[in-house]
């Protein structure tokens, strides 16, 4: 239970009170859910990362076997080789189409090698014509599996950034979830739930105190009316004993009366 | 984040853009991966003594801005005149590839993506 501050400002009401419960439950499943998607998302970039890292060493032995291999195709073929290979570009033979993989509702590219068949690839069949023809296709078909390396490796690093950012996001909710929006709504709970028992003690000893008031009206009532009937009885008797004291009259004034014990 | 092909290539399937020393480049040529489209810009940079880095800076920038482009190859010795912008630079599409240049040894450490990859995994 912490601070009155970290929770929602809503009206303490019971409907209120469901609504957040409800919320409550949603926020504790999403949280389970997103926590296993993270999960799932960490496994499939430690696996990309390690071969990441392996193919980064392959294409390193497969590049420097390819420019070997290039070395010796203008070795063989003069170095003038070289110039007719870049003028002679028209058009890539070699492309990549883009797939989209699903990773735990992450959709991360994959690159395929998607090859054309265009007229360059039978331009260059005609490169070293002349002389050393066999290094040159030799040096293309090095090339080529480099290239193949090459797509595998850049179709990992697409996916590394894209699961990198994927995770990051995950977490921030994961994070959000856990730390902010759960405890503040079982902070709400706990100060609705405060809230309704407060009004309910509250209720309880006003209908208390009613009940003490009017217990006390009604003693008041009947303590009156006693009173009344005490007083109406007492007036009768009272007038009873003084009724005839008028007839007793002055006994200091009358004077024919002597009476021995009366000294004056 | 589906591949567009727009403008210079009407084929299906995306570029490779090339950006290396000369011999590099025309292995790659050699293999295919060349592509000259009507007004004659080209999707490679064969970078010599004489290609500033501002040159480098533009190209890689304007490769890297091309939606028919998928990858892009980078030589080492190249990429490290520009490292700034690929440090910076964080898509996904198209990808960048750090390869070693033909006459420089390879060094690991100064390829960006590695390093992340090695930070990541903590082998560093």
């Amino acid at each position: 239970m912490s601070g009155a501050g970290n929770r929602y400002v809503v009206v303490p009401t019971v409907t209120v009170l469901a609504v957040i419960k409800n919320r409550l439950t949603g926020a504790k499943k999403g949280h389970q859910l997103l926590k296993k998607k993270a999960d799932a998302l960490n496994m499939r970039f430690r696996q990309i990362l390690k071969r990441i890292m392996e193919t980064k060493e392959k294409m390193g032995v497969s590049l420097r076997e390819s420019n070997f291999a290039l070395t010796e195709a203008k070795y063989t073929a003069g170095d003038s080789v070289k110039h007719t290979i870049v003028d002679s570009v028209k058009e890539a033979s070699v492309r990549v189409a883009a797939r989209e993989d699903n990773v735990a509702g992450v959709k991360v590219p994959v690159f395929e090698r998607n090859d054309l068949d265009s007229s360059q690839e039978k331009n260059s069949e005609l490169f070293g014509l002349s002389k050393g023809g066999q290094k040159v296709s030799s040096a293309k078909d090095s090339f080529q599996k480099t290239m193949d390396l090459m797509i595998e490796l850049a179709s990992l690093q697409c996916a590394f950034v894209t699961l990198d950012e994927a995770i990051k996001t995950t977490n921030r909710r994961v994070n959000a979830l856990e730390h902010t929006i759960i405890p503040k709504l079982e902070n709400t709970i706990l100060y609705i739930k405060g809230e309704l028992d407060e009004l309910e003690r509250e209720e309880f000893f006003r209908l208390k105190k009613i009940q003490g008031k009017k217990q006390e009206a009604k003693e008041r009532q009947e303590k009156e009316d006693k009173e009344k009937e005490l007083a109406t009885l007492s007036n009768g008797k009272q007038v009873d004993p003084f009724a005839g004291a008028g007839n007793l009259g002055d006994l200091l004034s009358s004077p024919g009366l002597t009476d021995n014990d009366i000294i004056f | 984040m589906a591949q567009q092909q727009q403008g210079t290539s009407a084929q299906d399937g995306s570029l490779i853009a090339l950006i290396g020393d000369e011999d590099t480049v025309t292995g790659f040529l050699l293999a295919g991966v060349g592509h000259k489209d009507f007004r004659q810009n080209t999707n490679y940079l064969i970078v010599d003594s004489k290609t500033t880095t501002k040159e480098i800076e533009s190209t890689f920038l304007s490769f890297s801005q091309r939606t028919d482009v998928a990858i892009i190859i980078i030589a080492q010795n190249v990429a490290n005149e520009i490292r700034h912008l690929i440090e910076r630079y964080d898509k996904a599409i198209p990808a960048i590839l750090e390869i070693p240049a033909k006459d420089q040894p390879y060094d690991p450490s100064q390829d960006t993506m590695l390093t992340r990859v090695k930070t990541l995994l903590g082998i560093q």
